[in-house]
């Protein structure tokens, strides 16, 4: 991938914490090394690229350096060494007018502990980003307003944080972030204080959202099942480093290293691996009866796979076209678990 | 936690040998005093430093030559022209706008709706009620005369403070500066502000004004750093995702977000100015401290303790009514509610303000109560203090004697007897025992000057004084503690008391020991013994409730009874607190000795006000400092103790 349709990348980024000079850092610095000298690396040579519209979600351990990695993203952090390109500009290297107009303009973003401000109302919290760019009043509270049903708290415009619950805080931080329409989009564990059925609906509304709107979004989560949903390519942090970034299927299919491995261990795998991952091509195989979907997960045609006797099930494109066959026993180790 | 231990006992061991050789040597130098030579009892005159001579040199050079009086000249002309304009409006001094005076009951009122937006029904009881008693005693104009100032100071203070809060916030220069200058400022006695002030600005309100801004900026200053620096980095970094400039970060995110530590800053300029507007009587600023001193110094108790009651009052009243509204929350309004919904008590307050005015138009009572209409509980109260004293006279004056003849007398006597150098190596080796050399060094920098300065003796009466009411404000208020805070609620109500007699301002307990022992040292040392009990009291409760319950229960487990439970668990983990509290009780001391210098003593405090009356800045500004320094050497010793006691307790727990 070029570095001319990645909206956000980054090469060998790293951010270390601690008093006093920085130590030299180079790619086989070690996070023991660091320590040894009273400071630590939150980010760990971390080489990126996002494309426009994608999503990538960012999953790790707490303390993994996830927020931190959004933060030097968004240069609310300065990189302690390597560069961040935001569509193709060094972000580290703007003015501070040019930062405050590329936010302005460009980026939202959902804080962990949702940032909002004490004295003002829900409403006005949504308003504020608008605020700070010099909209005219109307237009603000019209479009604070929109923002705040959208997220379902239509209603309690005038309530203040302190009067919200947790979950509803957290929405009207997600309302905010995307009351300037942002192109770049960051959410730091955006859904965590949510339950389930409104966590779920959220999430609906995200696809919907991404589907609309082409967004590039970096999502943070400790929850497998969302990442899953959400995802375009999943990075696993480590003590700092991204483990690997891939699909969501690789990482649980081919895991990179034994960290991954164990980290998605106790994933259901029929949930994430799609049928067209598994078709191999046909090699003049005469294929007959009903076809499976490519990008249906095997969960999803579970039933089929299971009912359906033949060895080797067809299965098809998008388009309609045959994609390949699937080995059935091999599905069926996916869902059922491999045989004893 | 055990490493730190076993490299810190050898140097332990060193420091409480060397304290023990240094104490030794200050033993000996005080046994030998009849035969050692006399400069090692007195320093030499020769060794006295000019200091006052320098500092009046400056300061002339400073007025005549840096042309710093036209701006204290500007300076002091915009704060005069805001006190004219709430004279007028408060009590109608004919100036501009000329609308004034603002009857009584409107003010009663607008006080009472405003305790009432601020703390409900019985914070508008308690403001509505202040009120109406100042007027009903007849104490309308010298109330207001006080008011009015500190409407015009505290916005003032409130404004400086945070500009220089900001700046330290911003600058770490500025704030390595400002520290210090605030530690000595904060430790400064109320005279050393008057004098220069008197020197520059001269007597009279605009001089009370002045100097209530500049003695209450400090602690705003403190709450701007402090709340600028605990606005949640979340709360900033949504701010800066949002677009916002450092103009807009500061002033819509920033200082909303520390509203809080903002408004406990606004409060205790409030404090601060009340105190000080009462204590600027002694440079000519007319009000409730100005009749108060008169009246004390006549002996008409029951007047005084009128006046007294009022100034209490509104010390209670403006610190419940700030810190209300500190801790105020706020409160959504229902959708689409009518204006009138959403302003209820501004509705309330037009309303009450039209029948205010419509009453005074009917009648002057209620625009102004004369002093002969006014009511008096002076007759009956004197009355009551004569039967009272002719019942403890005997027991009153047996005390005073005893105390004079056979405590106070021969302490002093033995205070002022100790040589200099003894003392001088005392203090370093109290400075060596708790912190070191380094501590020694700072210890005998503060005394030092003090020995330098050619006013020992006259310290050494301030620190005799300071030490007999700090013992004896120990021995009343710790066990005074253990009763409180054997009881959660009994505890919770103490606190309370303890709370609200720290906002009045020191002037206040100068009344009732007048009252019992006359104008003596007794009655000086009975006024800071009650002064400087209230925060040993206090600090002895949070320091016992602090106490963990897990230890308690262990201890309870291990079969300790009461008195071994106090002794070996309770006690030594609230040594460290009670400290704090021991810490701020010789400053309240300090600070008291010195104001009660008018009834008479013959310390520091005495020549302070020489120095106020003869407007000598030098000399003022050195007693001041004098002052100043024994309380940081306090504070230095006790702070540095207790750190090392939390230190060694947390490392035990280990
Ligand atoms: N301002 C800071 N100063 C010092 N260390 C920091 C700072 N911010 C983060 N760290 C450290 O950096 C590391 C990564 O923190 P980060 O907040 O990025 O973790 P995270 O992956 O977001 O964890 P969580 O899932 O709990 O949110 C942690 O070890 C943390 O202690
Ligand atoms: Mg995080």
């Amino acid at each position: 991938m070029s570095d001319q349709d990645s909206v956000i990348s980054c090469h060998n980024l790293w951010k270390v914490f601690g008093p006093g000079r920085m130590p030299d850092l180079g790619p086989a610095t070690t996070a023991e090394e660091l320590r040894a000298s009273g400071h630590i690396a939150a980010v760990r040579n971390v080489s990126l690229s996002i494309k426009r519209g994608e999503m990538l979600v960012v999953m790790g351990l707490s303390g993994s350096g996830k927020s931190t990695l959004v933060r030097c993203f968004a240069r609310l952090l300065d990189a302690t060494s390597g560069a961040v390109m935001v569509e193709g500009r060094d972000i580290g290297a703007m003015t501070e007018p040019e930062l405050i107009d590329l936010r302005r303009r460009k980026m939202g973003m959902v804080f962990q502990s949702f940032g909002l401000l004490p004295h003002r109302t829900a409403l006005e919290n949504v308003a504020f980003p608008l605020e700070m760019r010099g909209q005219d009043r109307n237009s603000r509270i019209a479009r604070a307003t929109e923002m705040l049903s959208l997220v379902g708290l239509k209603g309690r415009e005038g309530y203040f944080p302190h009067e919200l619950s947790g979950g509803q805080q957290q929405r009207v931080g997600i309302a905010r972030s995307l009351a300037v329409e942002p192109d770049i989009w960051f959410l730091d564990e955006p859904f965590s204080a949510l339950d389930p059925l409104i966590r779920r609906e959220m999430q609906d509304e995200f696809l919907r959202l991404k589907a609309m709107v082409a967004k590039t979004i970096v999502f943070i989560t400790h929850d497998f099942d969302e990442a899953i949903r959400l995802a375009d390519r999943i990075a696993i942090m480590k003590d700092g480093a991204v483990e690997q970034c891939d699909t969501p299927e690789r990482i649980v299919m081919a895991p990179a290293t034994e960290y991954v491995a164990k980290f998605t261990s106790a994933i259901d795998r029929a949930r994430v691996v799609r049928a067209g991952a598994l078709a191999r091509p046909a090699r003049g195989q005469s294929v007959e009866g009903g076809a499976l979907p490519a990008q249906a997960t095997l969960h999803e045609i579970a039933r089929q796979v299971v009912s359906d006797p033949r060895p080797h099930l067809p299965v098809t494109a998008a388009d309609g076209g045959l994609l390949g066959l699937m080995d059935r026993a091999e599905a069926l180790d996916i869902i059922l678990g491999p045989a004893a | 936690m055990t490493v730190v231990s076993l490299h810190a006992a050898p140097a332990a061991f060193d420091q409480r040998r060397t304290a023990q050789a240094l104490l030794l040597l200050a033993a000996l130098l005080t046994v030998g005093r009849n035969v050692l030579p006399d400069q090692l009892a007195r320093l030499p005159e020769a060794m006295v430093i000019p200091f006052a001579h320098w500092i009046n040199a400056v300061f002339a050079f400073l007025r005549d030559d840096l042309g710093l009086m036209s701006l204290t000249r500007a300076f002091s002309d915009m704060v005069e022209f805001c006190l004219d304009v709430t004279a007028n409006l408060l009590y109608g001094k004919a100036r501009w706008p000329r609308v004034g005076p603002i009857p009584w009951v409107v003010i009663a009122a607008t006080a009472a709706t405003v305790g009432h937006a601020l703390g409900g029904r019985r914070l508008a009881v308690l403001a509505g009620g202040t009120f109406v008693w100042i007027a009903l005693m007849g104490q309308w104009q010298w109330a207001m005369e006080t008011l009015s100032v500190i409407v015009v100071a505290a916005p003032f203070s409130v404004l400086l403070g945070l500009a220089l809060g900001t700046l330290a916030w911003r600058f770490r220069a500025a704030e390595r500066v400002l520290n210090p200058l605030l530690n000595i400022a904060q430790s400064l006695p109320h005279f050393a502000y008057m004098i220069p002030v008197v020197v520059f600005i001269g007597v009279g309100p605009k001089a009370g004004a002045i100097v209530t801004i500049i003695f209450s900026v400090p602690p705003m200053i403190r709450l701007t750093l402090l709340g600028l620096r605990s606005v949640p980095p979340e709360i900033i970094e949504s701010g800066k995702m949002s677009g916002a400039t450092r103009w807009q970060l500061m002033t819509r995110v920033r200082l909303p977000a520390a509203r809080t530590e903002l408004l406990i800053g606004v409060n205790q300029v409030i404090m601060q100015s009340l105190a000080m507007v009462v204590l600027a009587s002694f440079i000519g600023m007319p009000g409730l401290g100005q009749k108060l001193l008169q009246l004390l110094q006549a002996l008409k108790i029951g007047l005084s303790f009128e006046i007294g009651l009022t100034i209490v009052l509104l010390a209670i009243l403006l610190d419940r009514m700030s810190k209300a509204w500190a801790y105020r929350q706020p409160v959504h309004h229902a959708q689409g509610a009518a204006w009138v919904r959403r302003h209820p008590h501004l509705v309330v307050w037009l309303g009450l303000t039209a029948v205010g005015f419509a009453l005074a138009a009917l009648h002057p009572f209620f625009a102004e109560i004369e002093r002969k209409q006014a009511l008096s509980l002076a007759g009956p109260i004197d009355a009551g203090v004569d039967a009272l004293l002719t019942v403890i006279a005997p027991v009153a004056e047996w005390l005073r004697w005893f105390l004079i003849t056979w405590v106070l007398i021969p302490l002093r006597d033995a205070f002022l007897w100790l040589p200099t150098t003894a003392v001088l190596v005392f203090v370093a080796a109290i400075g060596w025992r708790v912190g070191g050399r380094r501590s020694a060094l700072v210890c005998l920098g503060f005394v030092l000057p003090i020995a330098l300065s050619g006013w020992w003796d006259r310290a050494m009466i301030t620190v005799y004084m300071v030490t007999v009411s700090v013992v004896l404000a120990l021995l009343i208020g710790v066990p005074l503690g253990l009763v409180a805070a054997a009881r959660p609620q009994r505890a919770a109500r103490m606190l309370l008391l303890c709370d609200t007699m720290q906002t009045f301002p020191s002037f206040i307990y100068l009344i009732p020991v007048i009252m019992l022992f006359g104008v003596n040292d007794v009655a000086v040392i009975a006024a800071v013994v009650v002064f400087a009990t209230v925060p040993i009291l206090r600090y002895t409760i949070e320091g016992l409730r602090g106490v963990p319950p897990e230890l308690v229960e262990a201890a309870e487990m291990s079969g300790a009874s009461r008195g071994q439970m106090l002794r070996h668990v309770k006690l030594p983990l609230a040594v460290p607190t009670l400290l704090v509290g021991a810490n701020q009780s010789i400053m309240f001391s300090l600070f008291m000795v010195i104001i009660a210098a008018f009834i008479g003593t013959q310390d520091l405090g005495q020549e302070m006000q020489r120095a106020l009356s003869s407007a000598d800045v030098g000399k003022g500004l050195v007693l001041g400092f004098a002052v100043a320094f024994i309380g940081l050497l306090a504070d230095h010793v006790l702070l540095t103790w207790s750190r090392g006691r939390v230190a060694l307790l947390s490392s035990r727990a280990t």
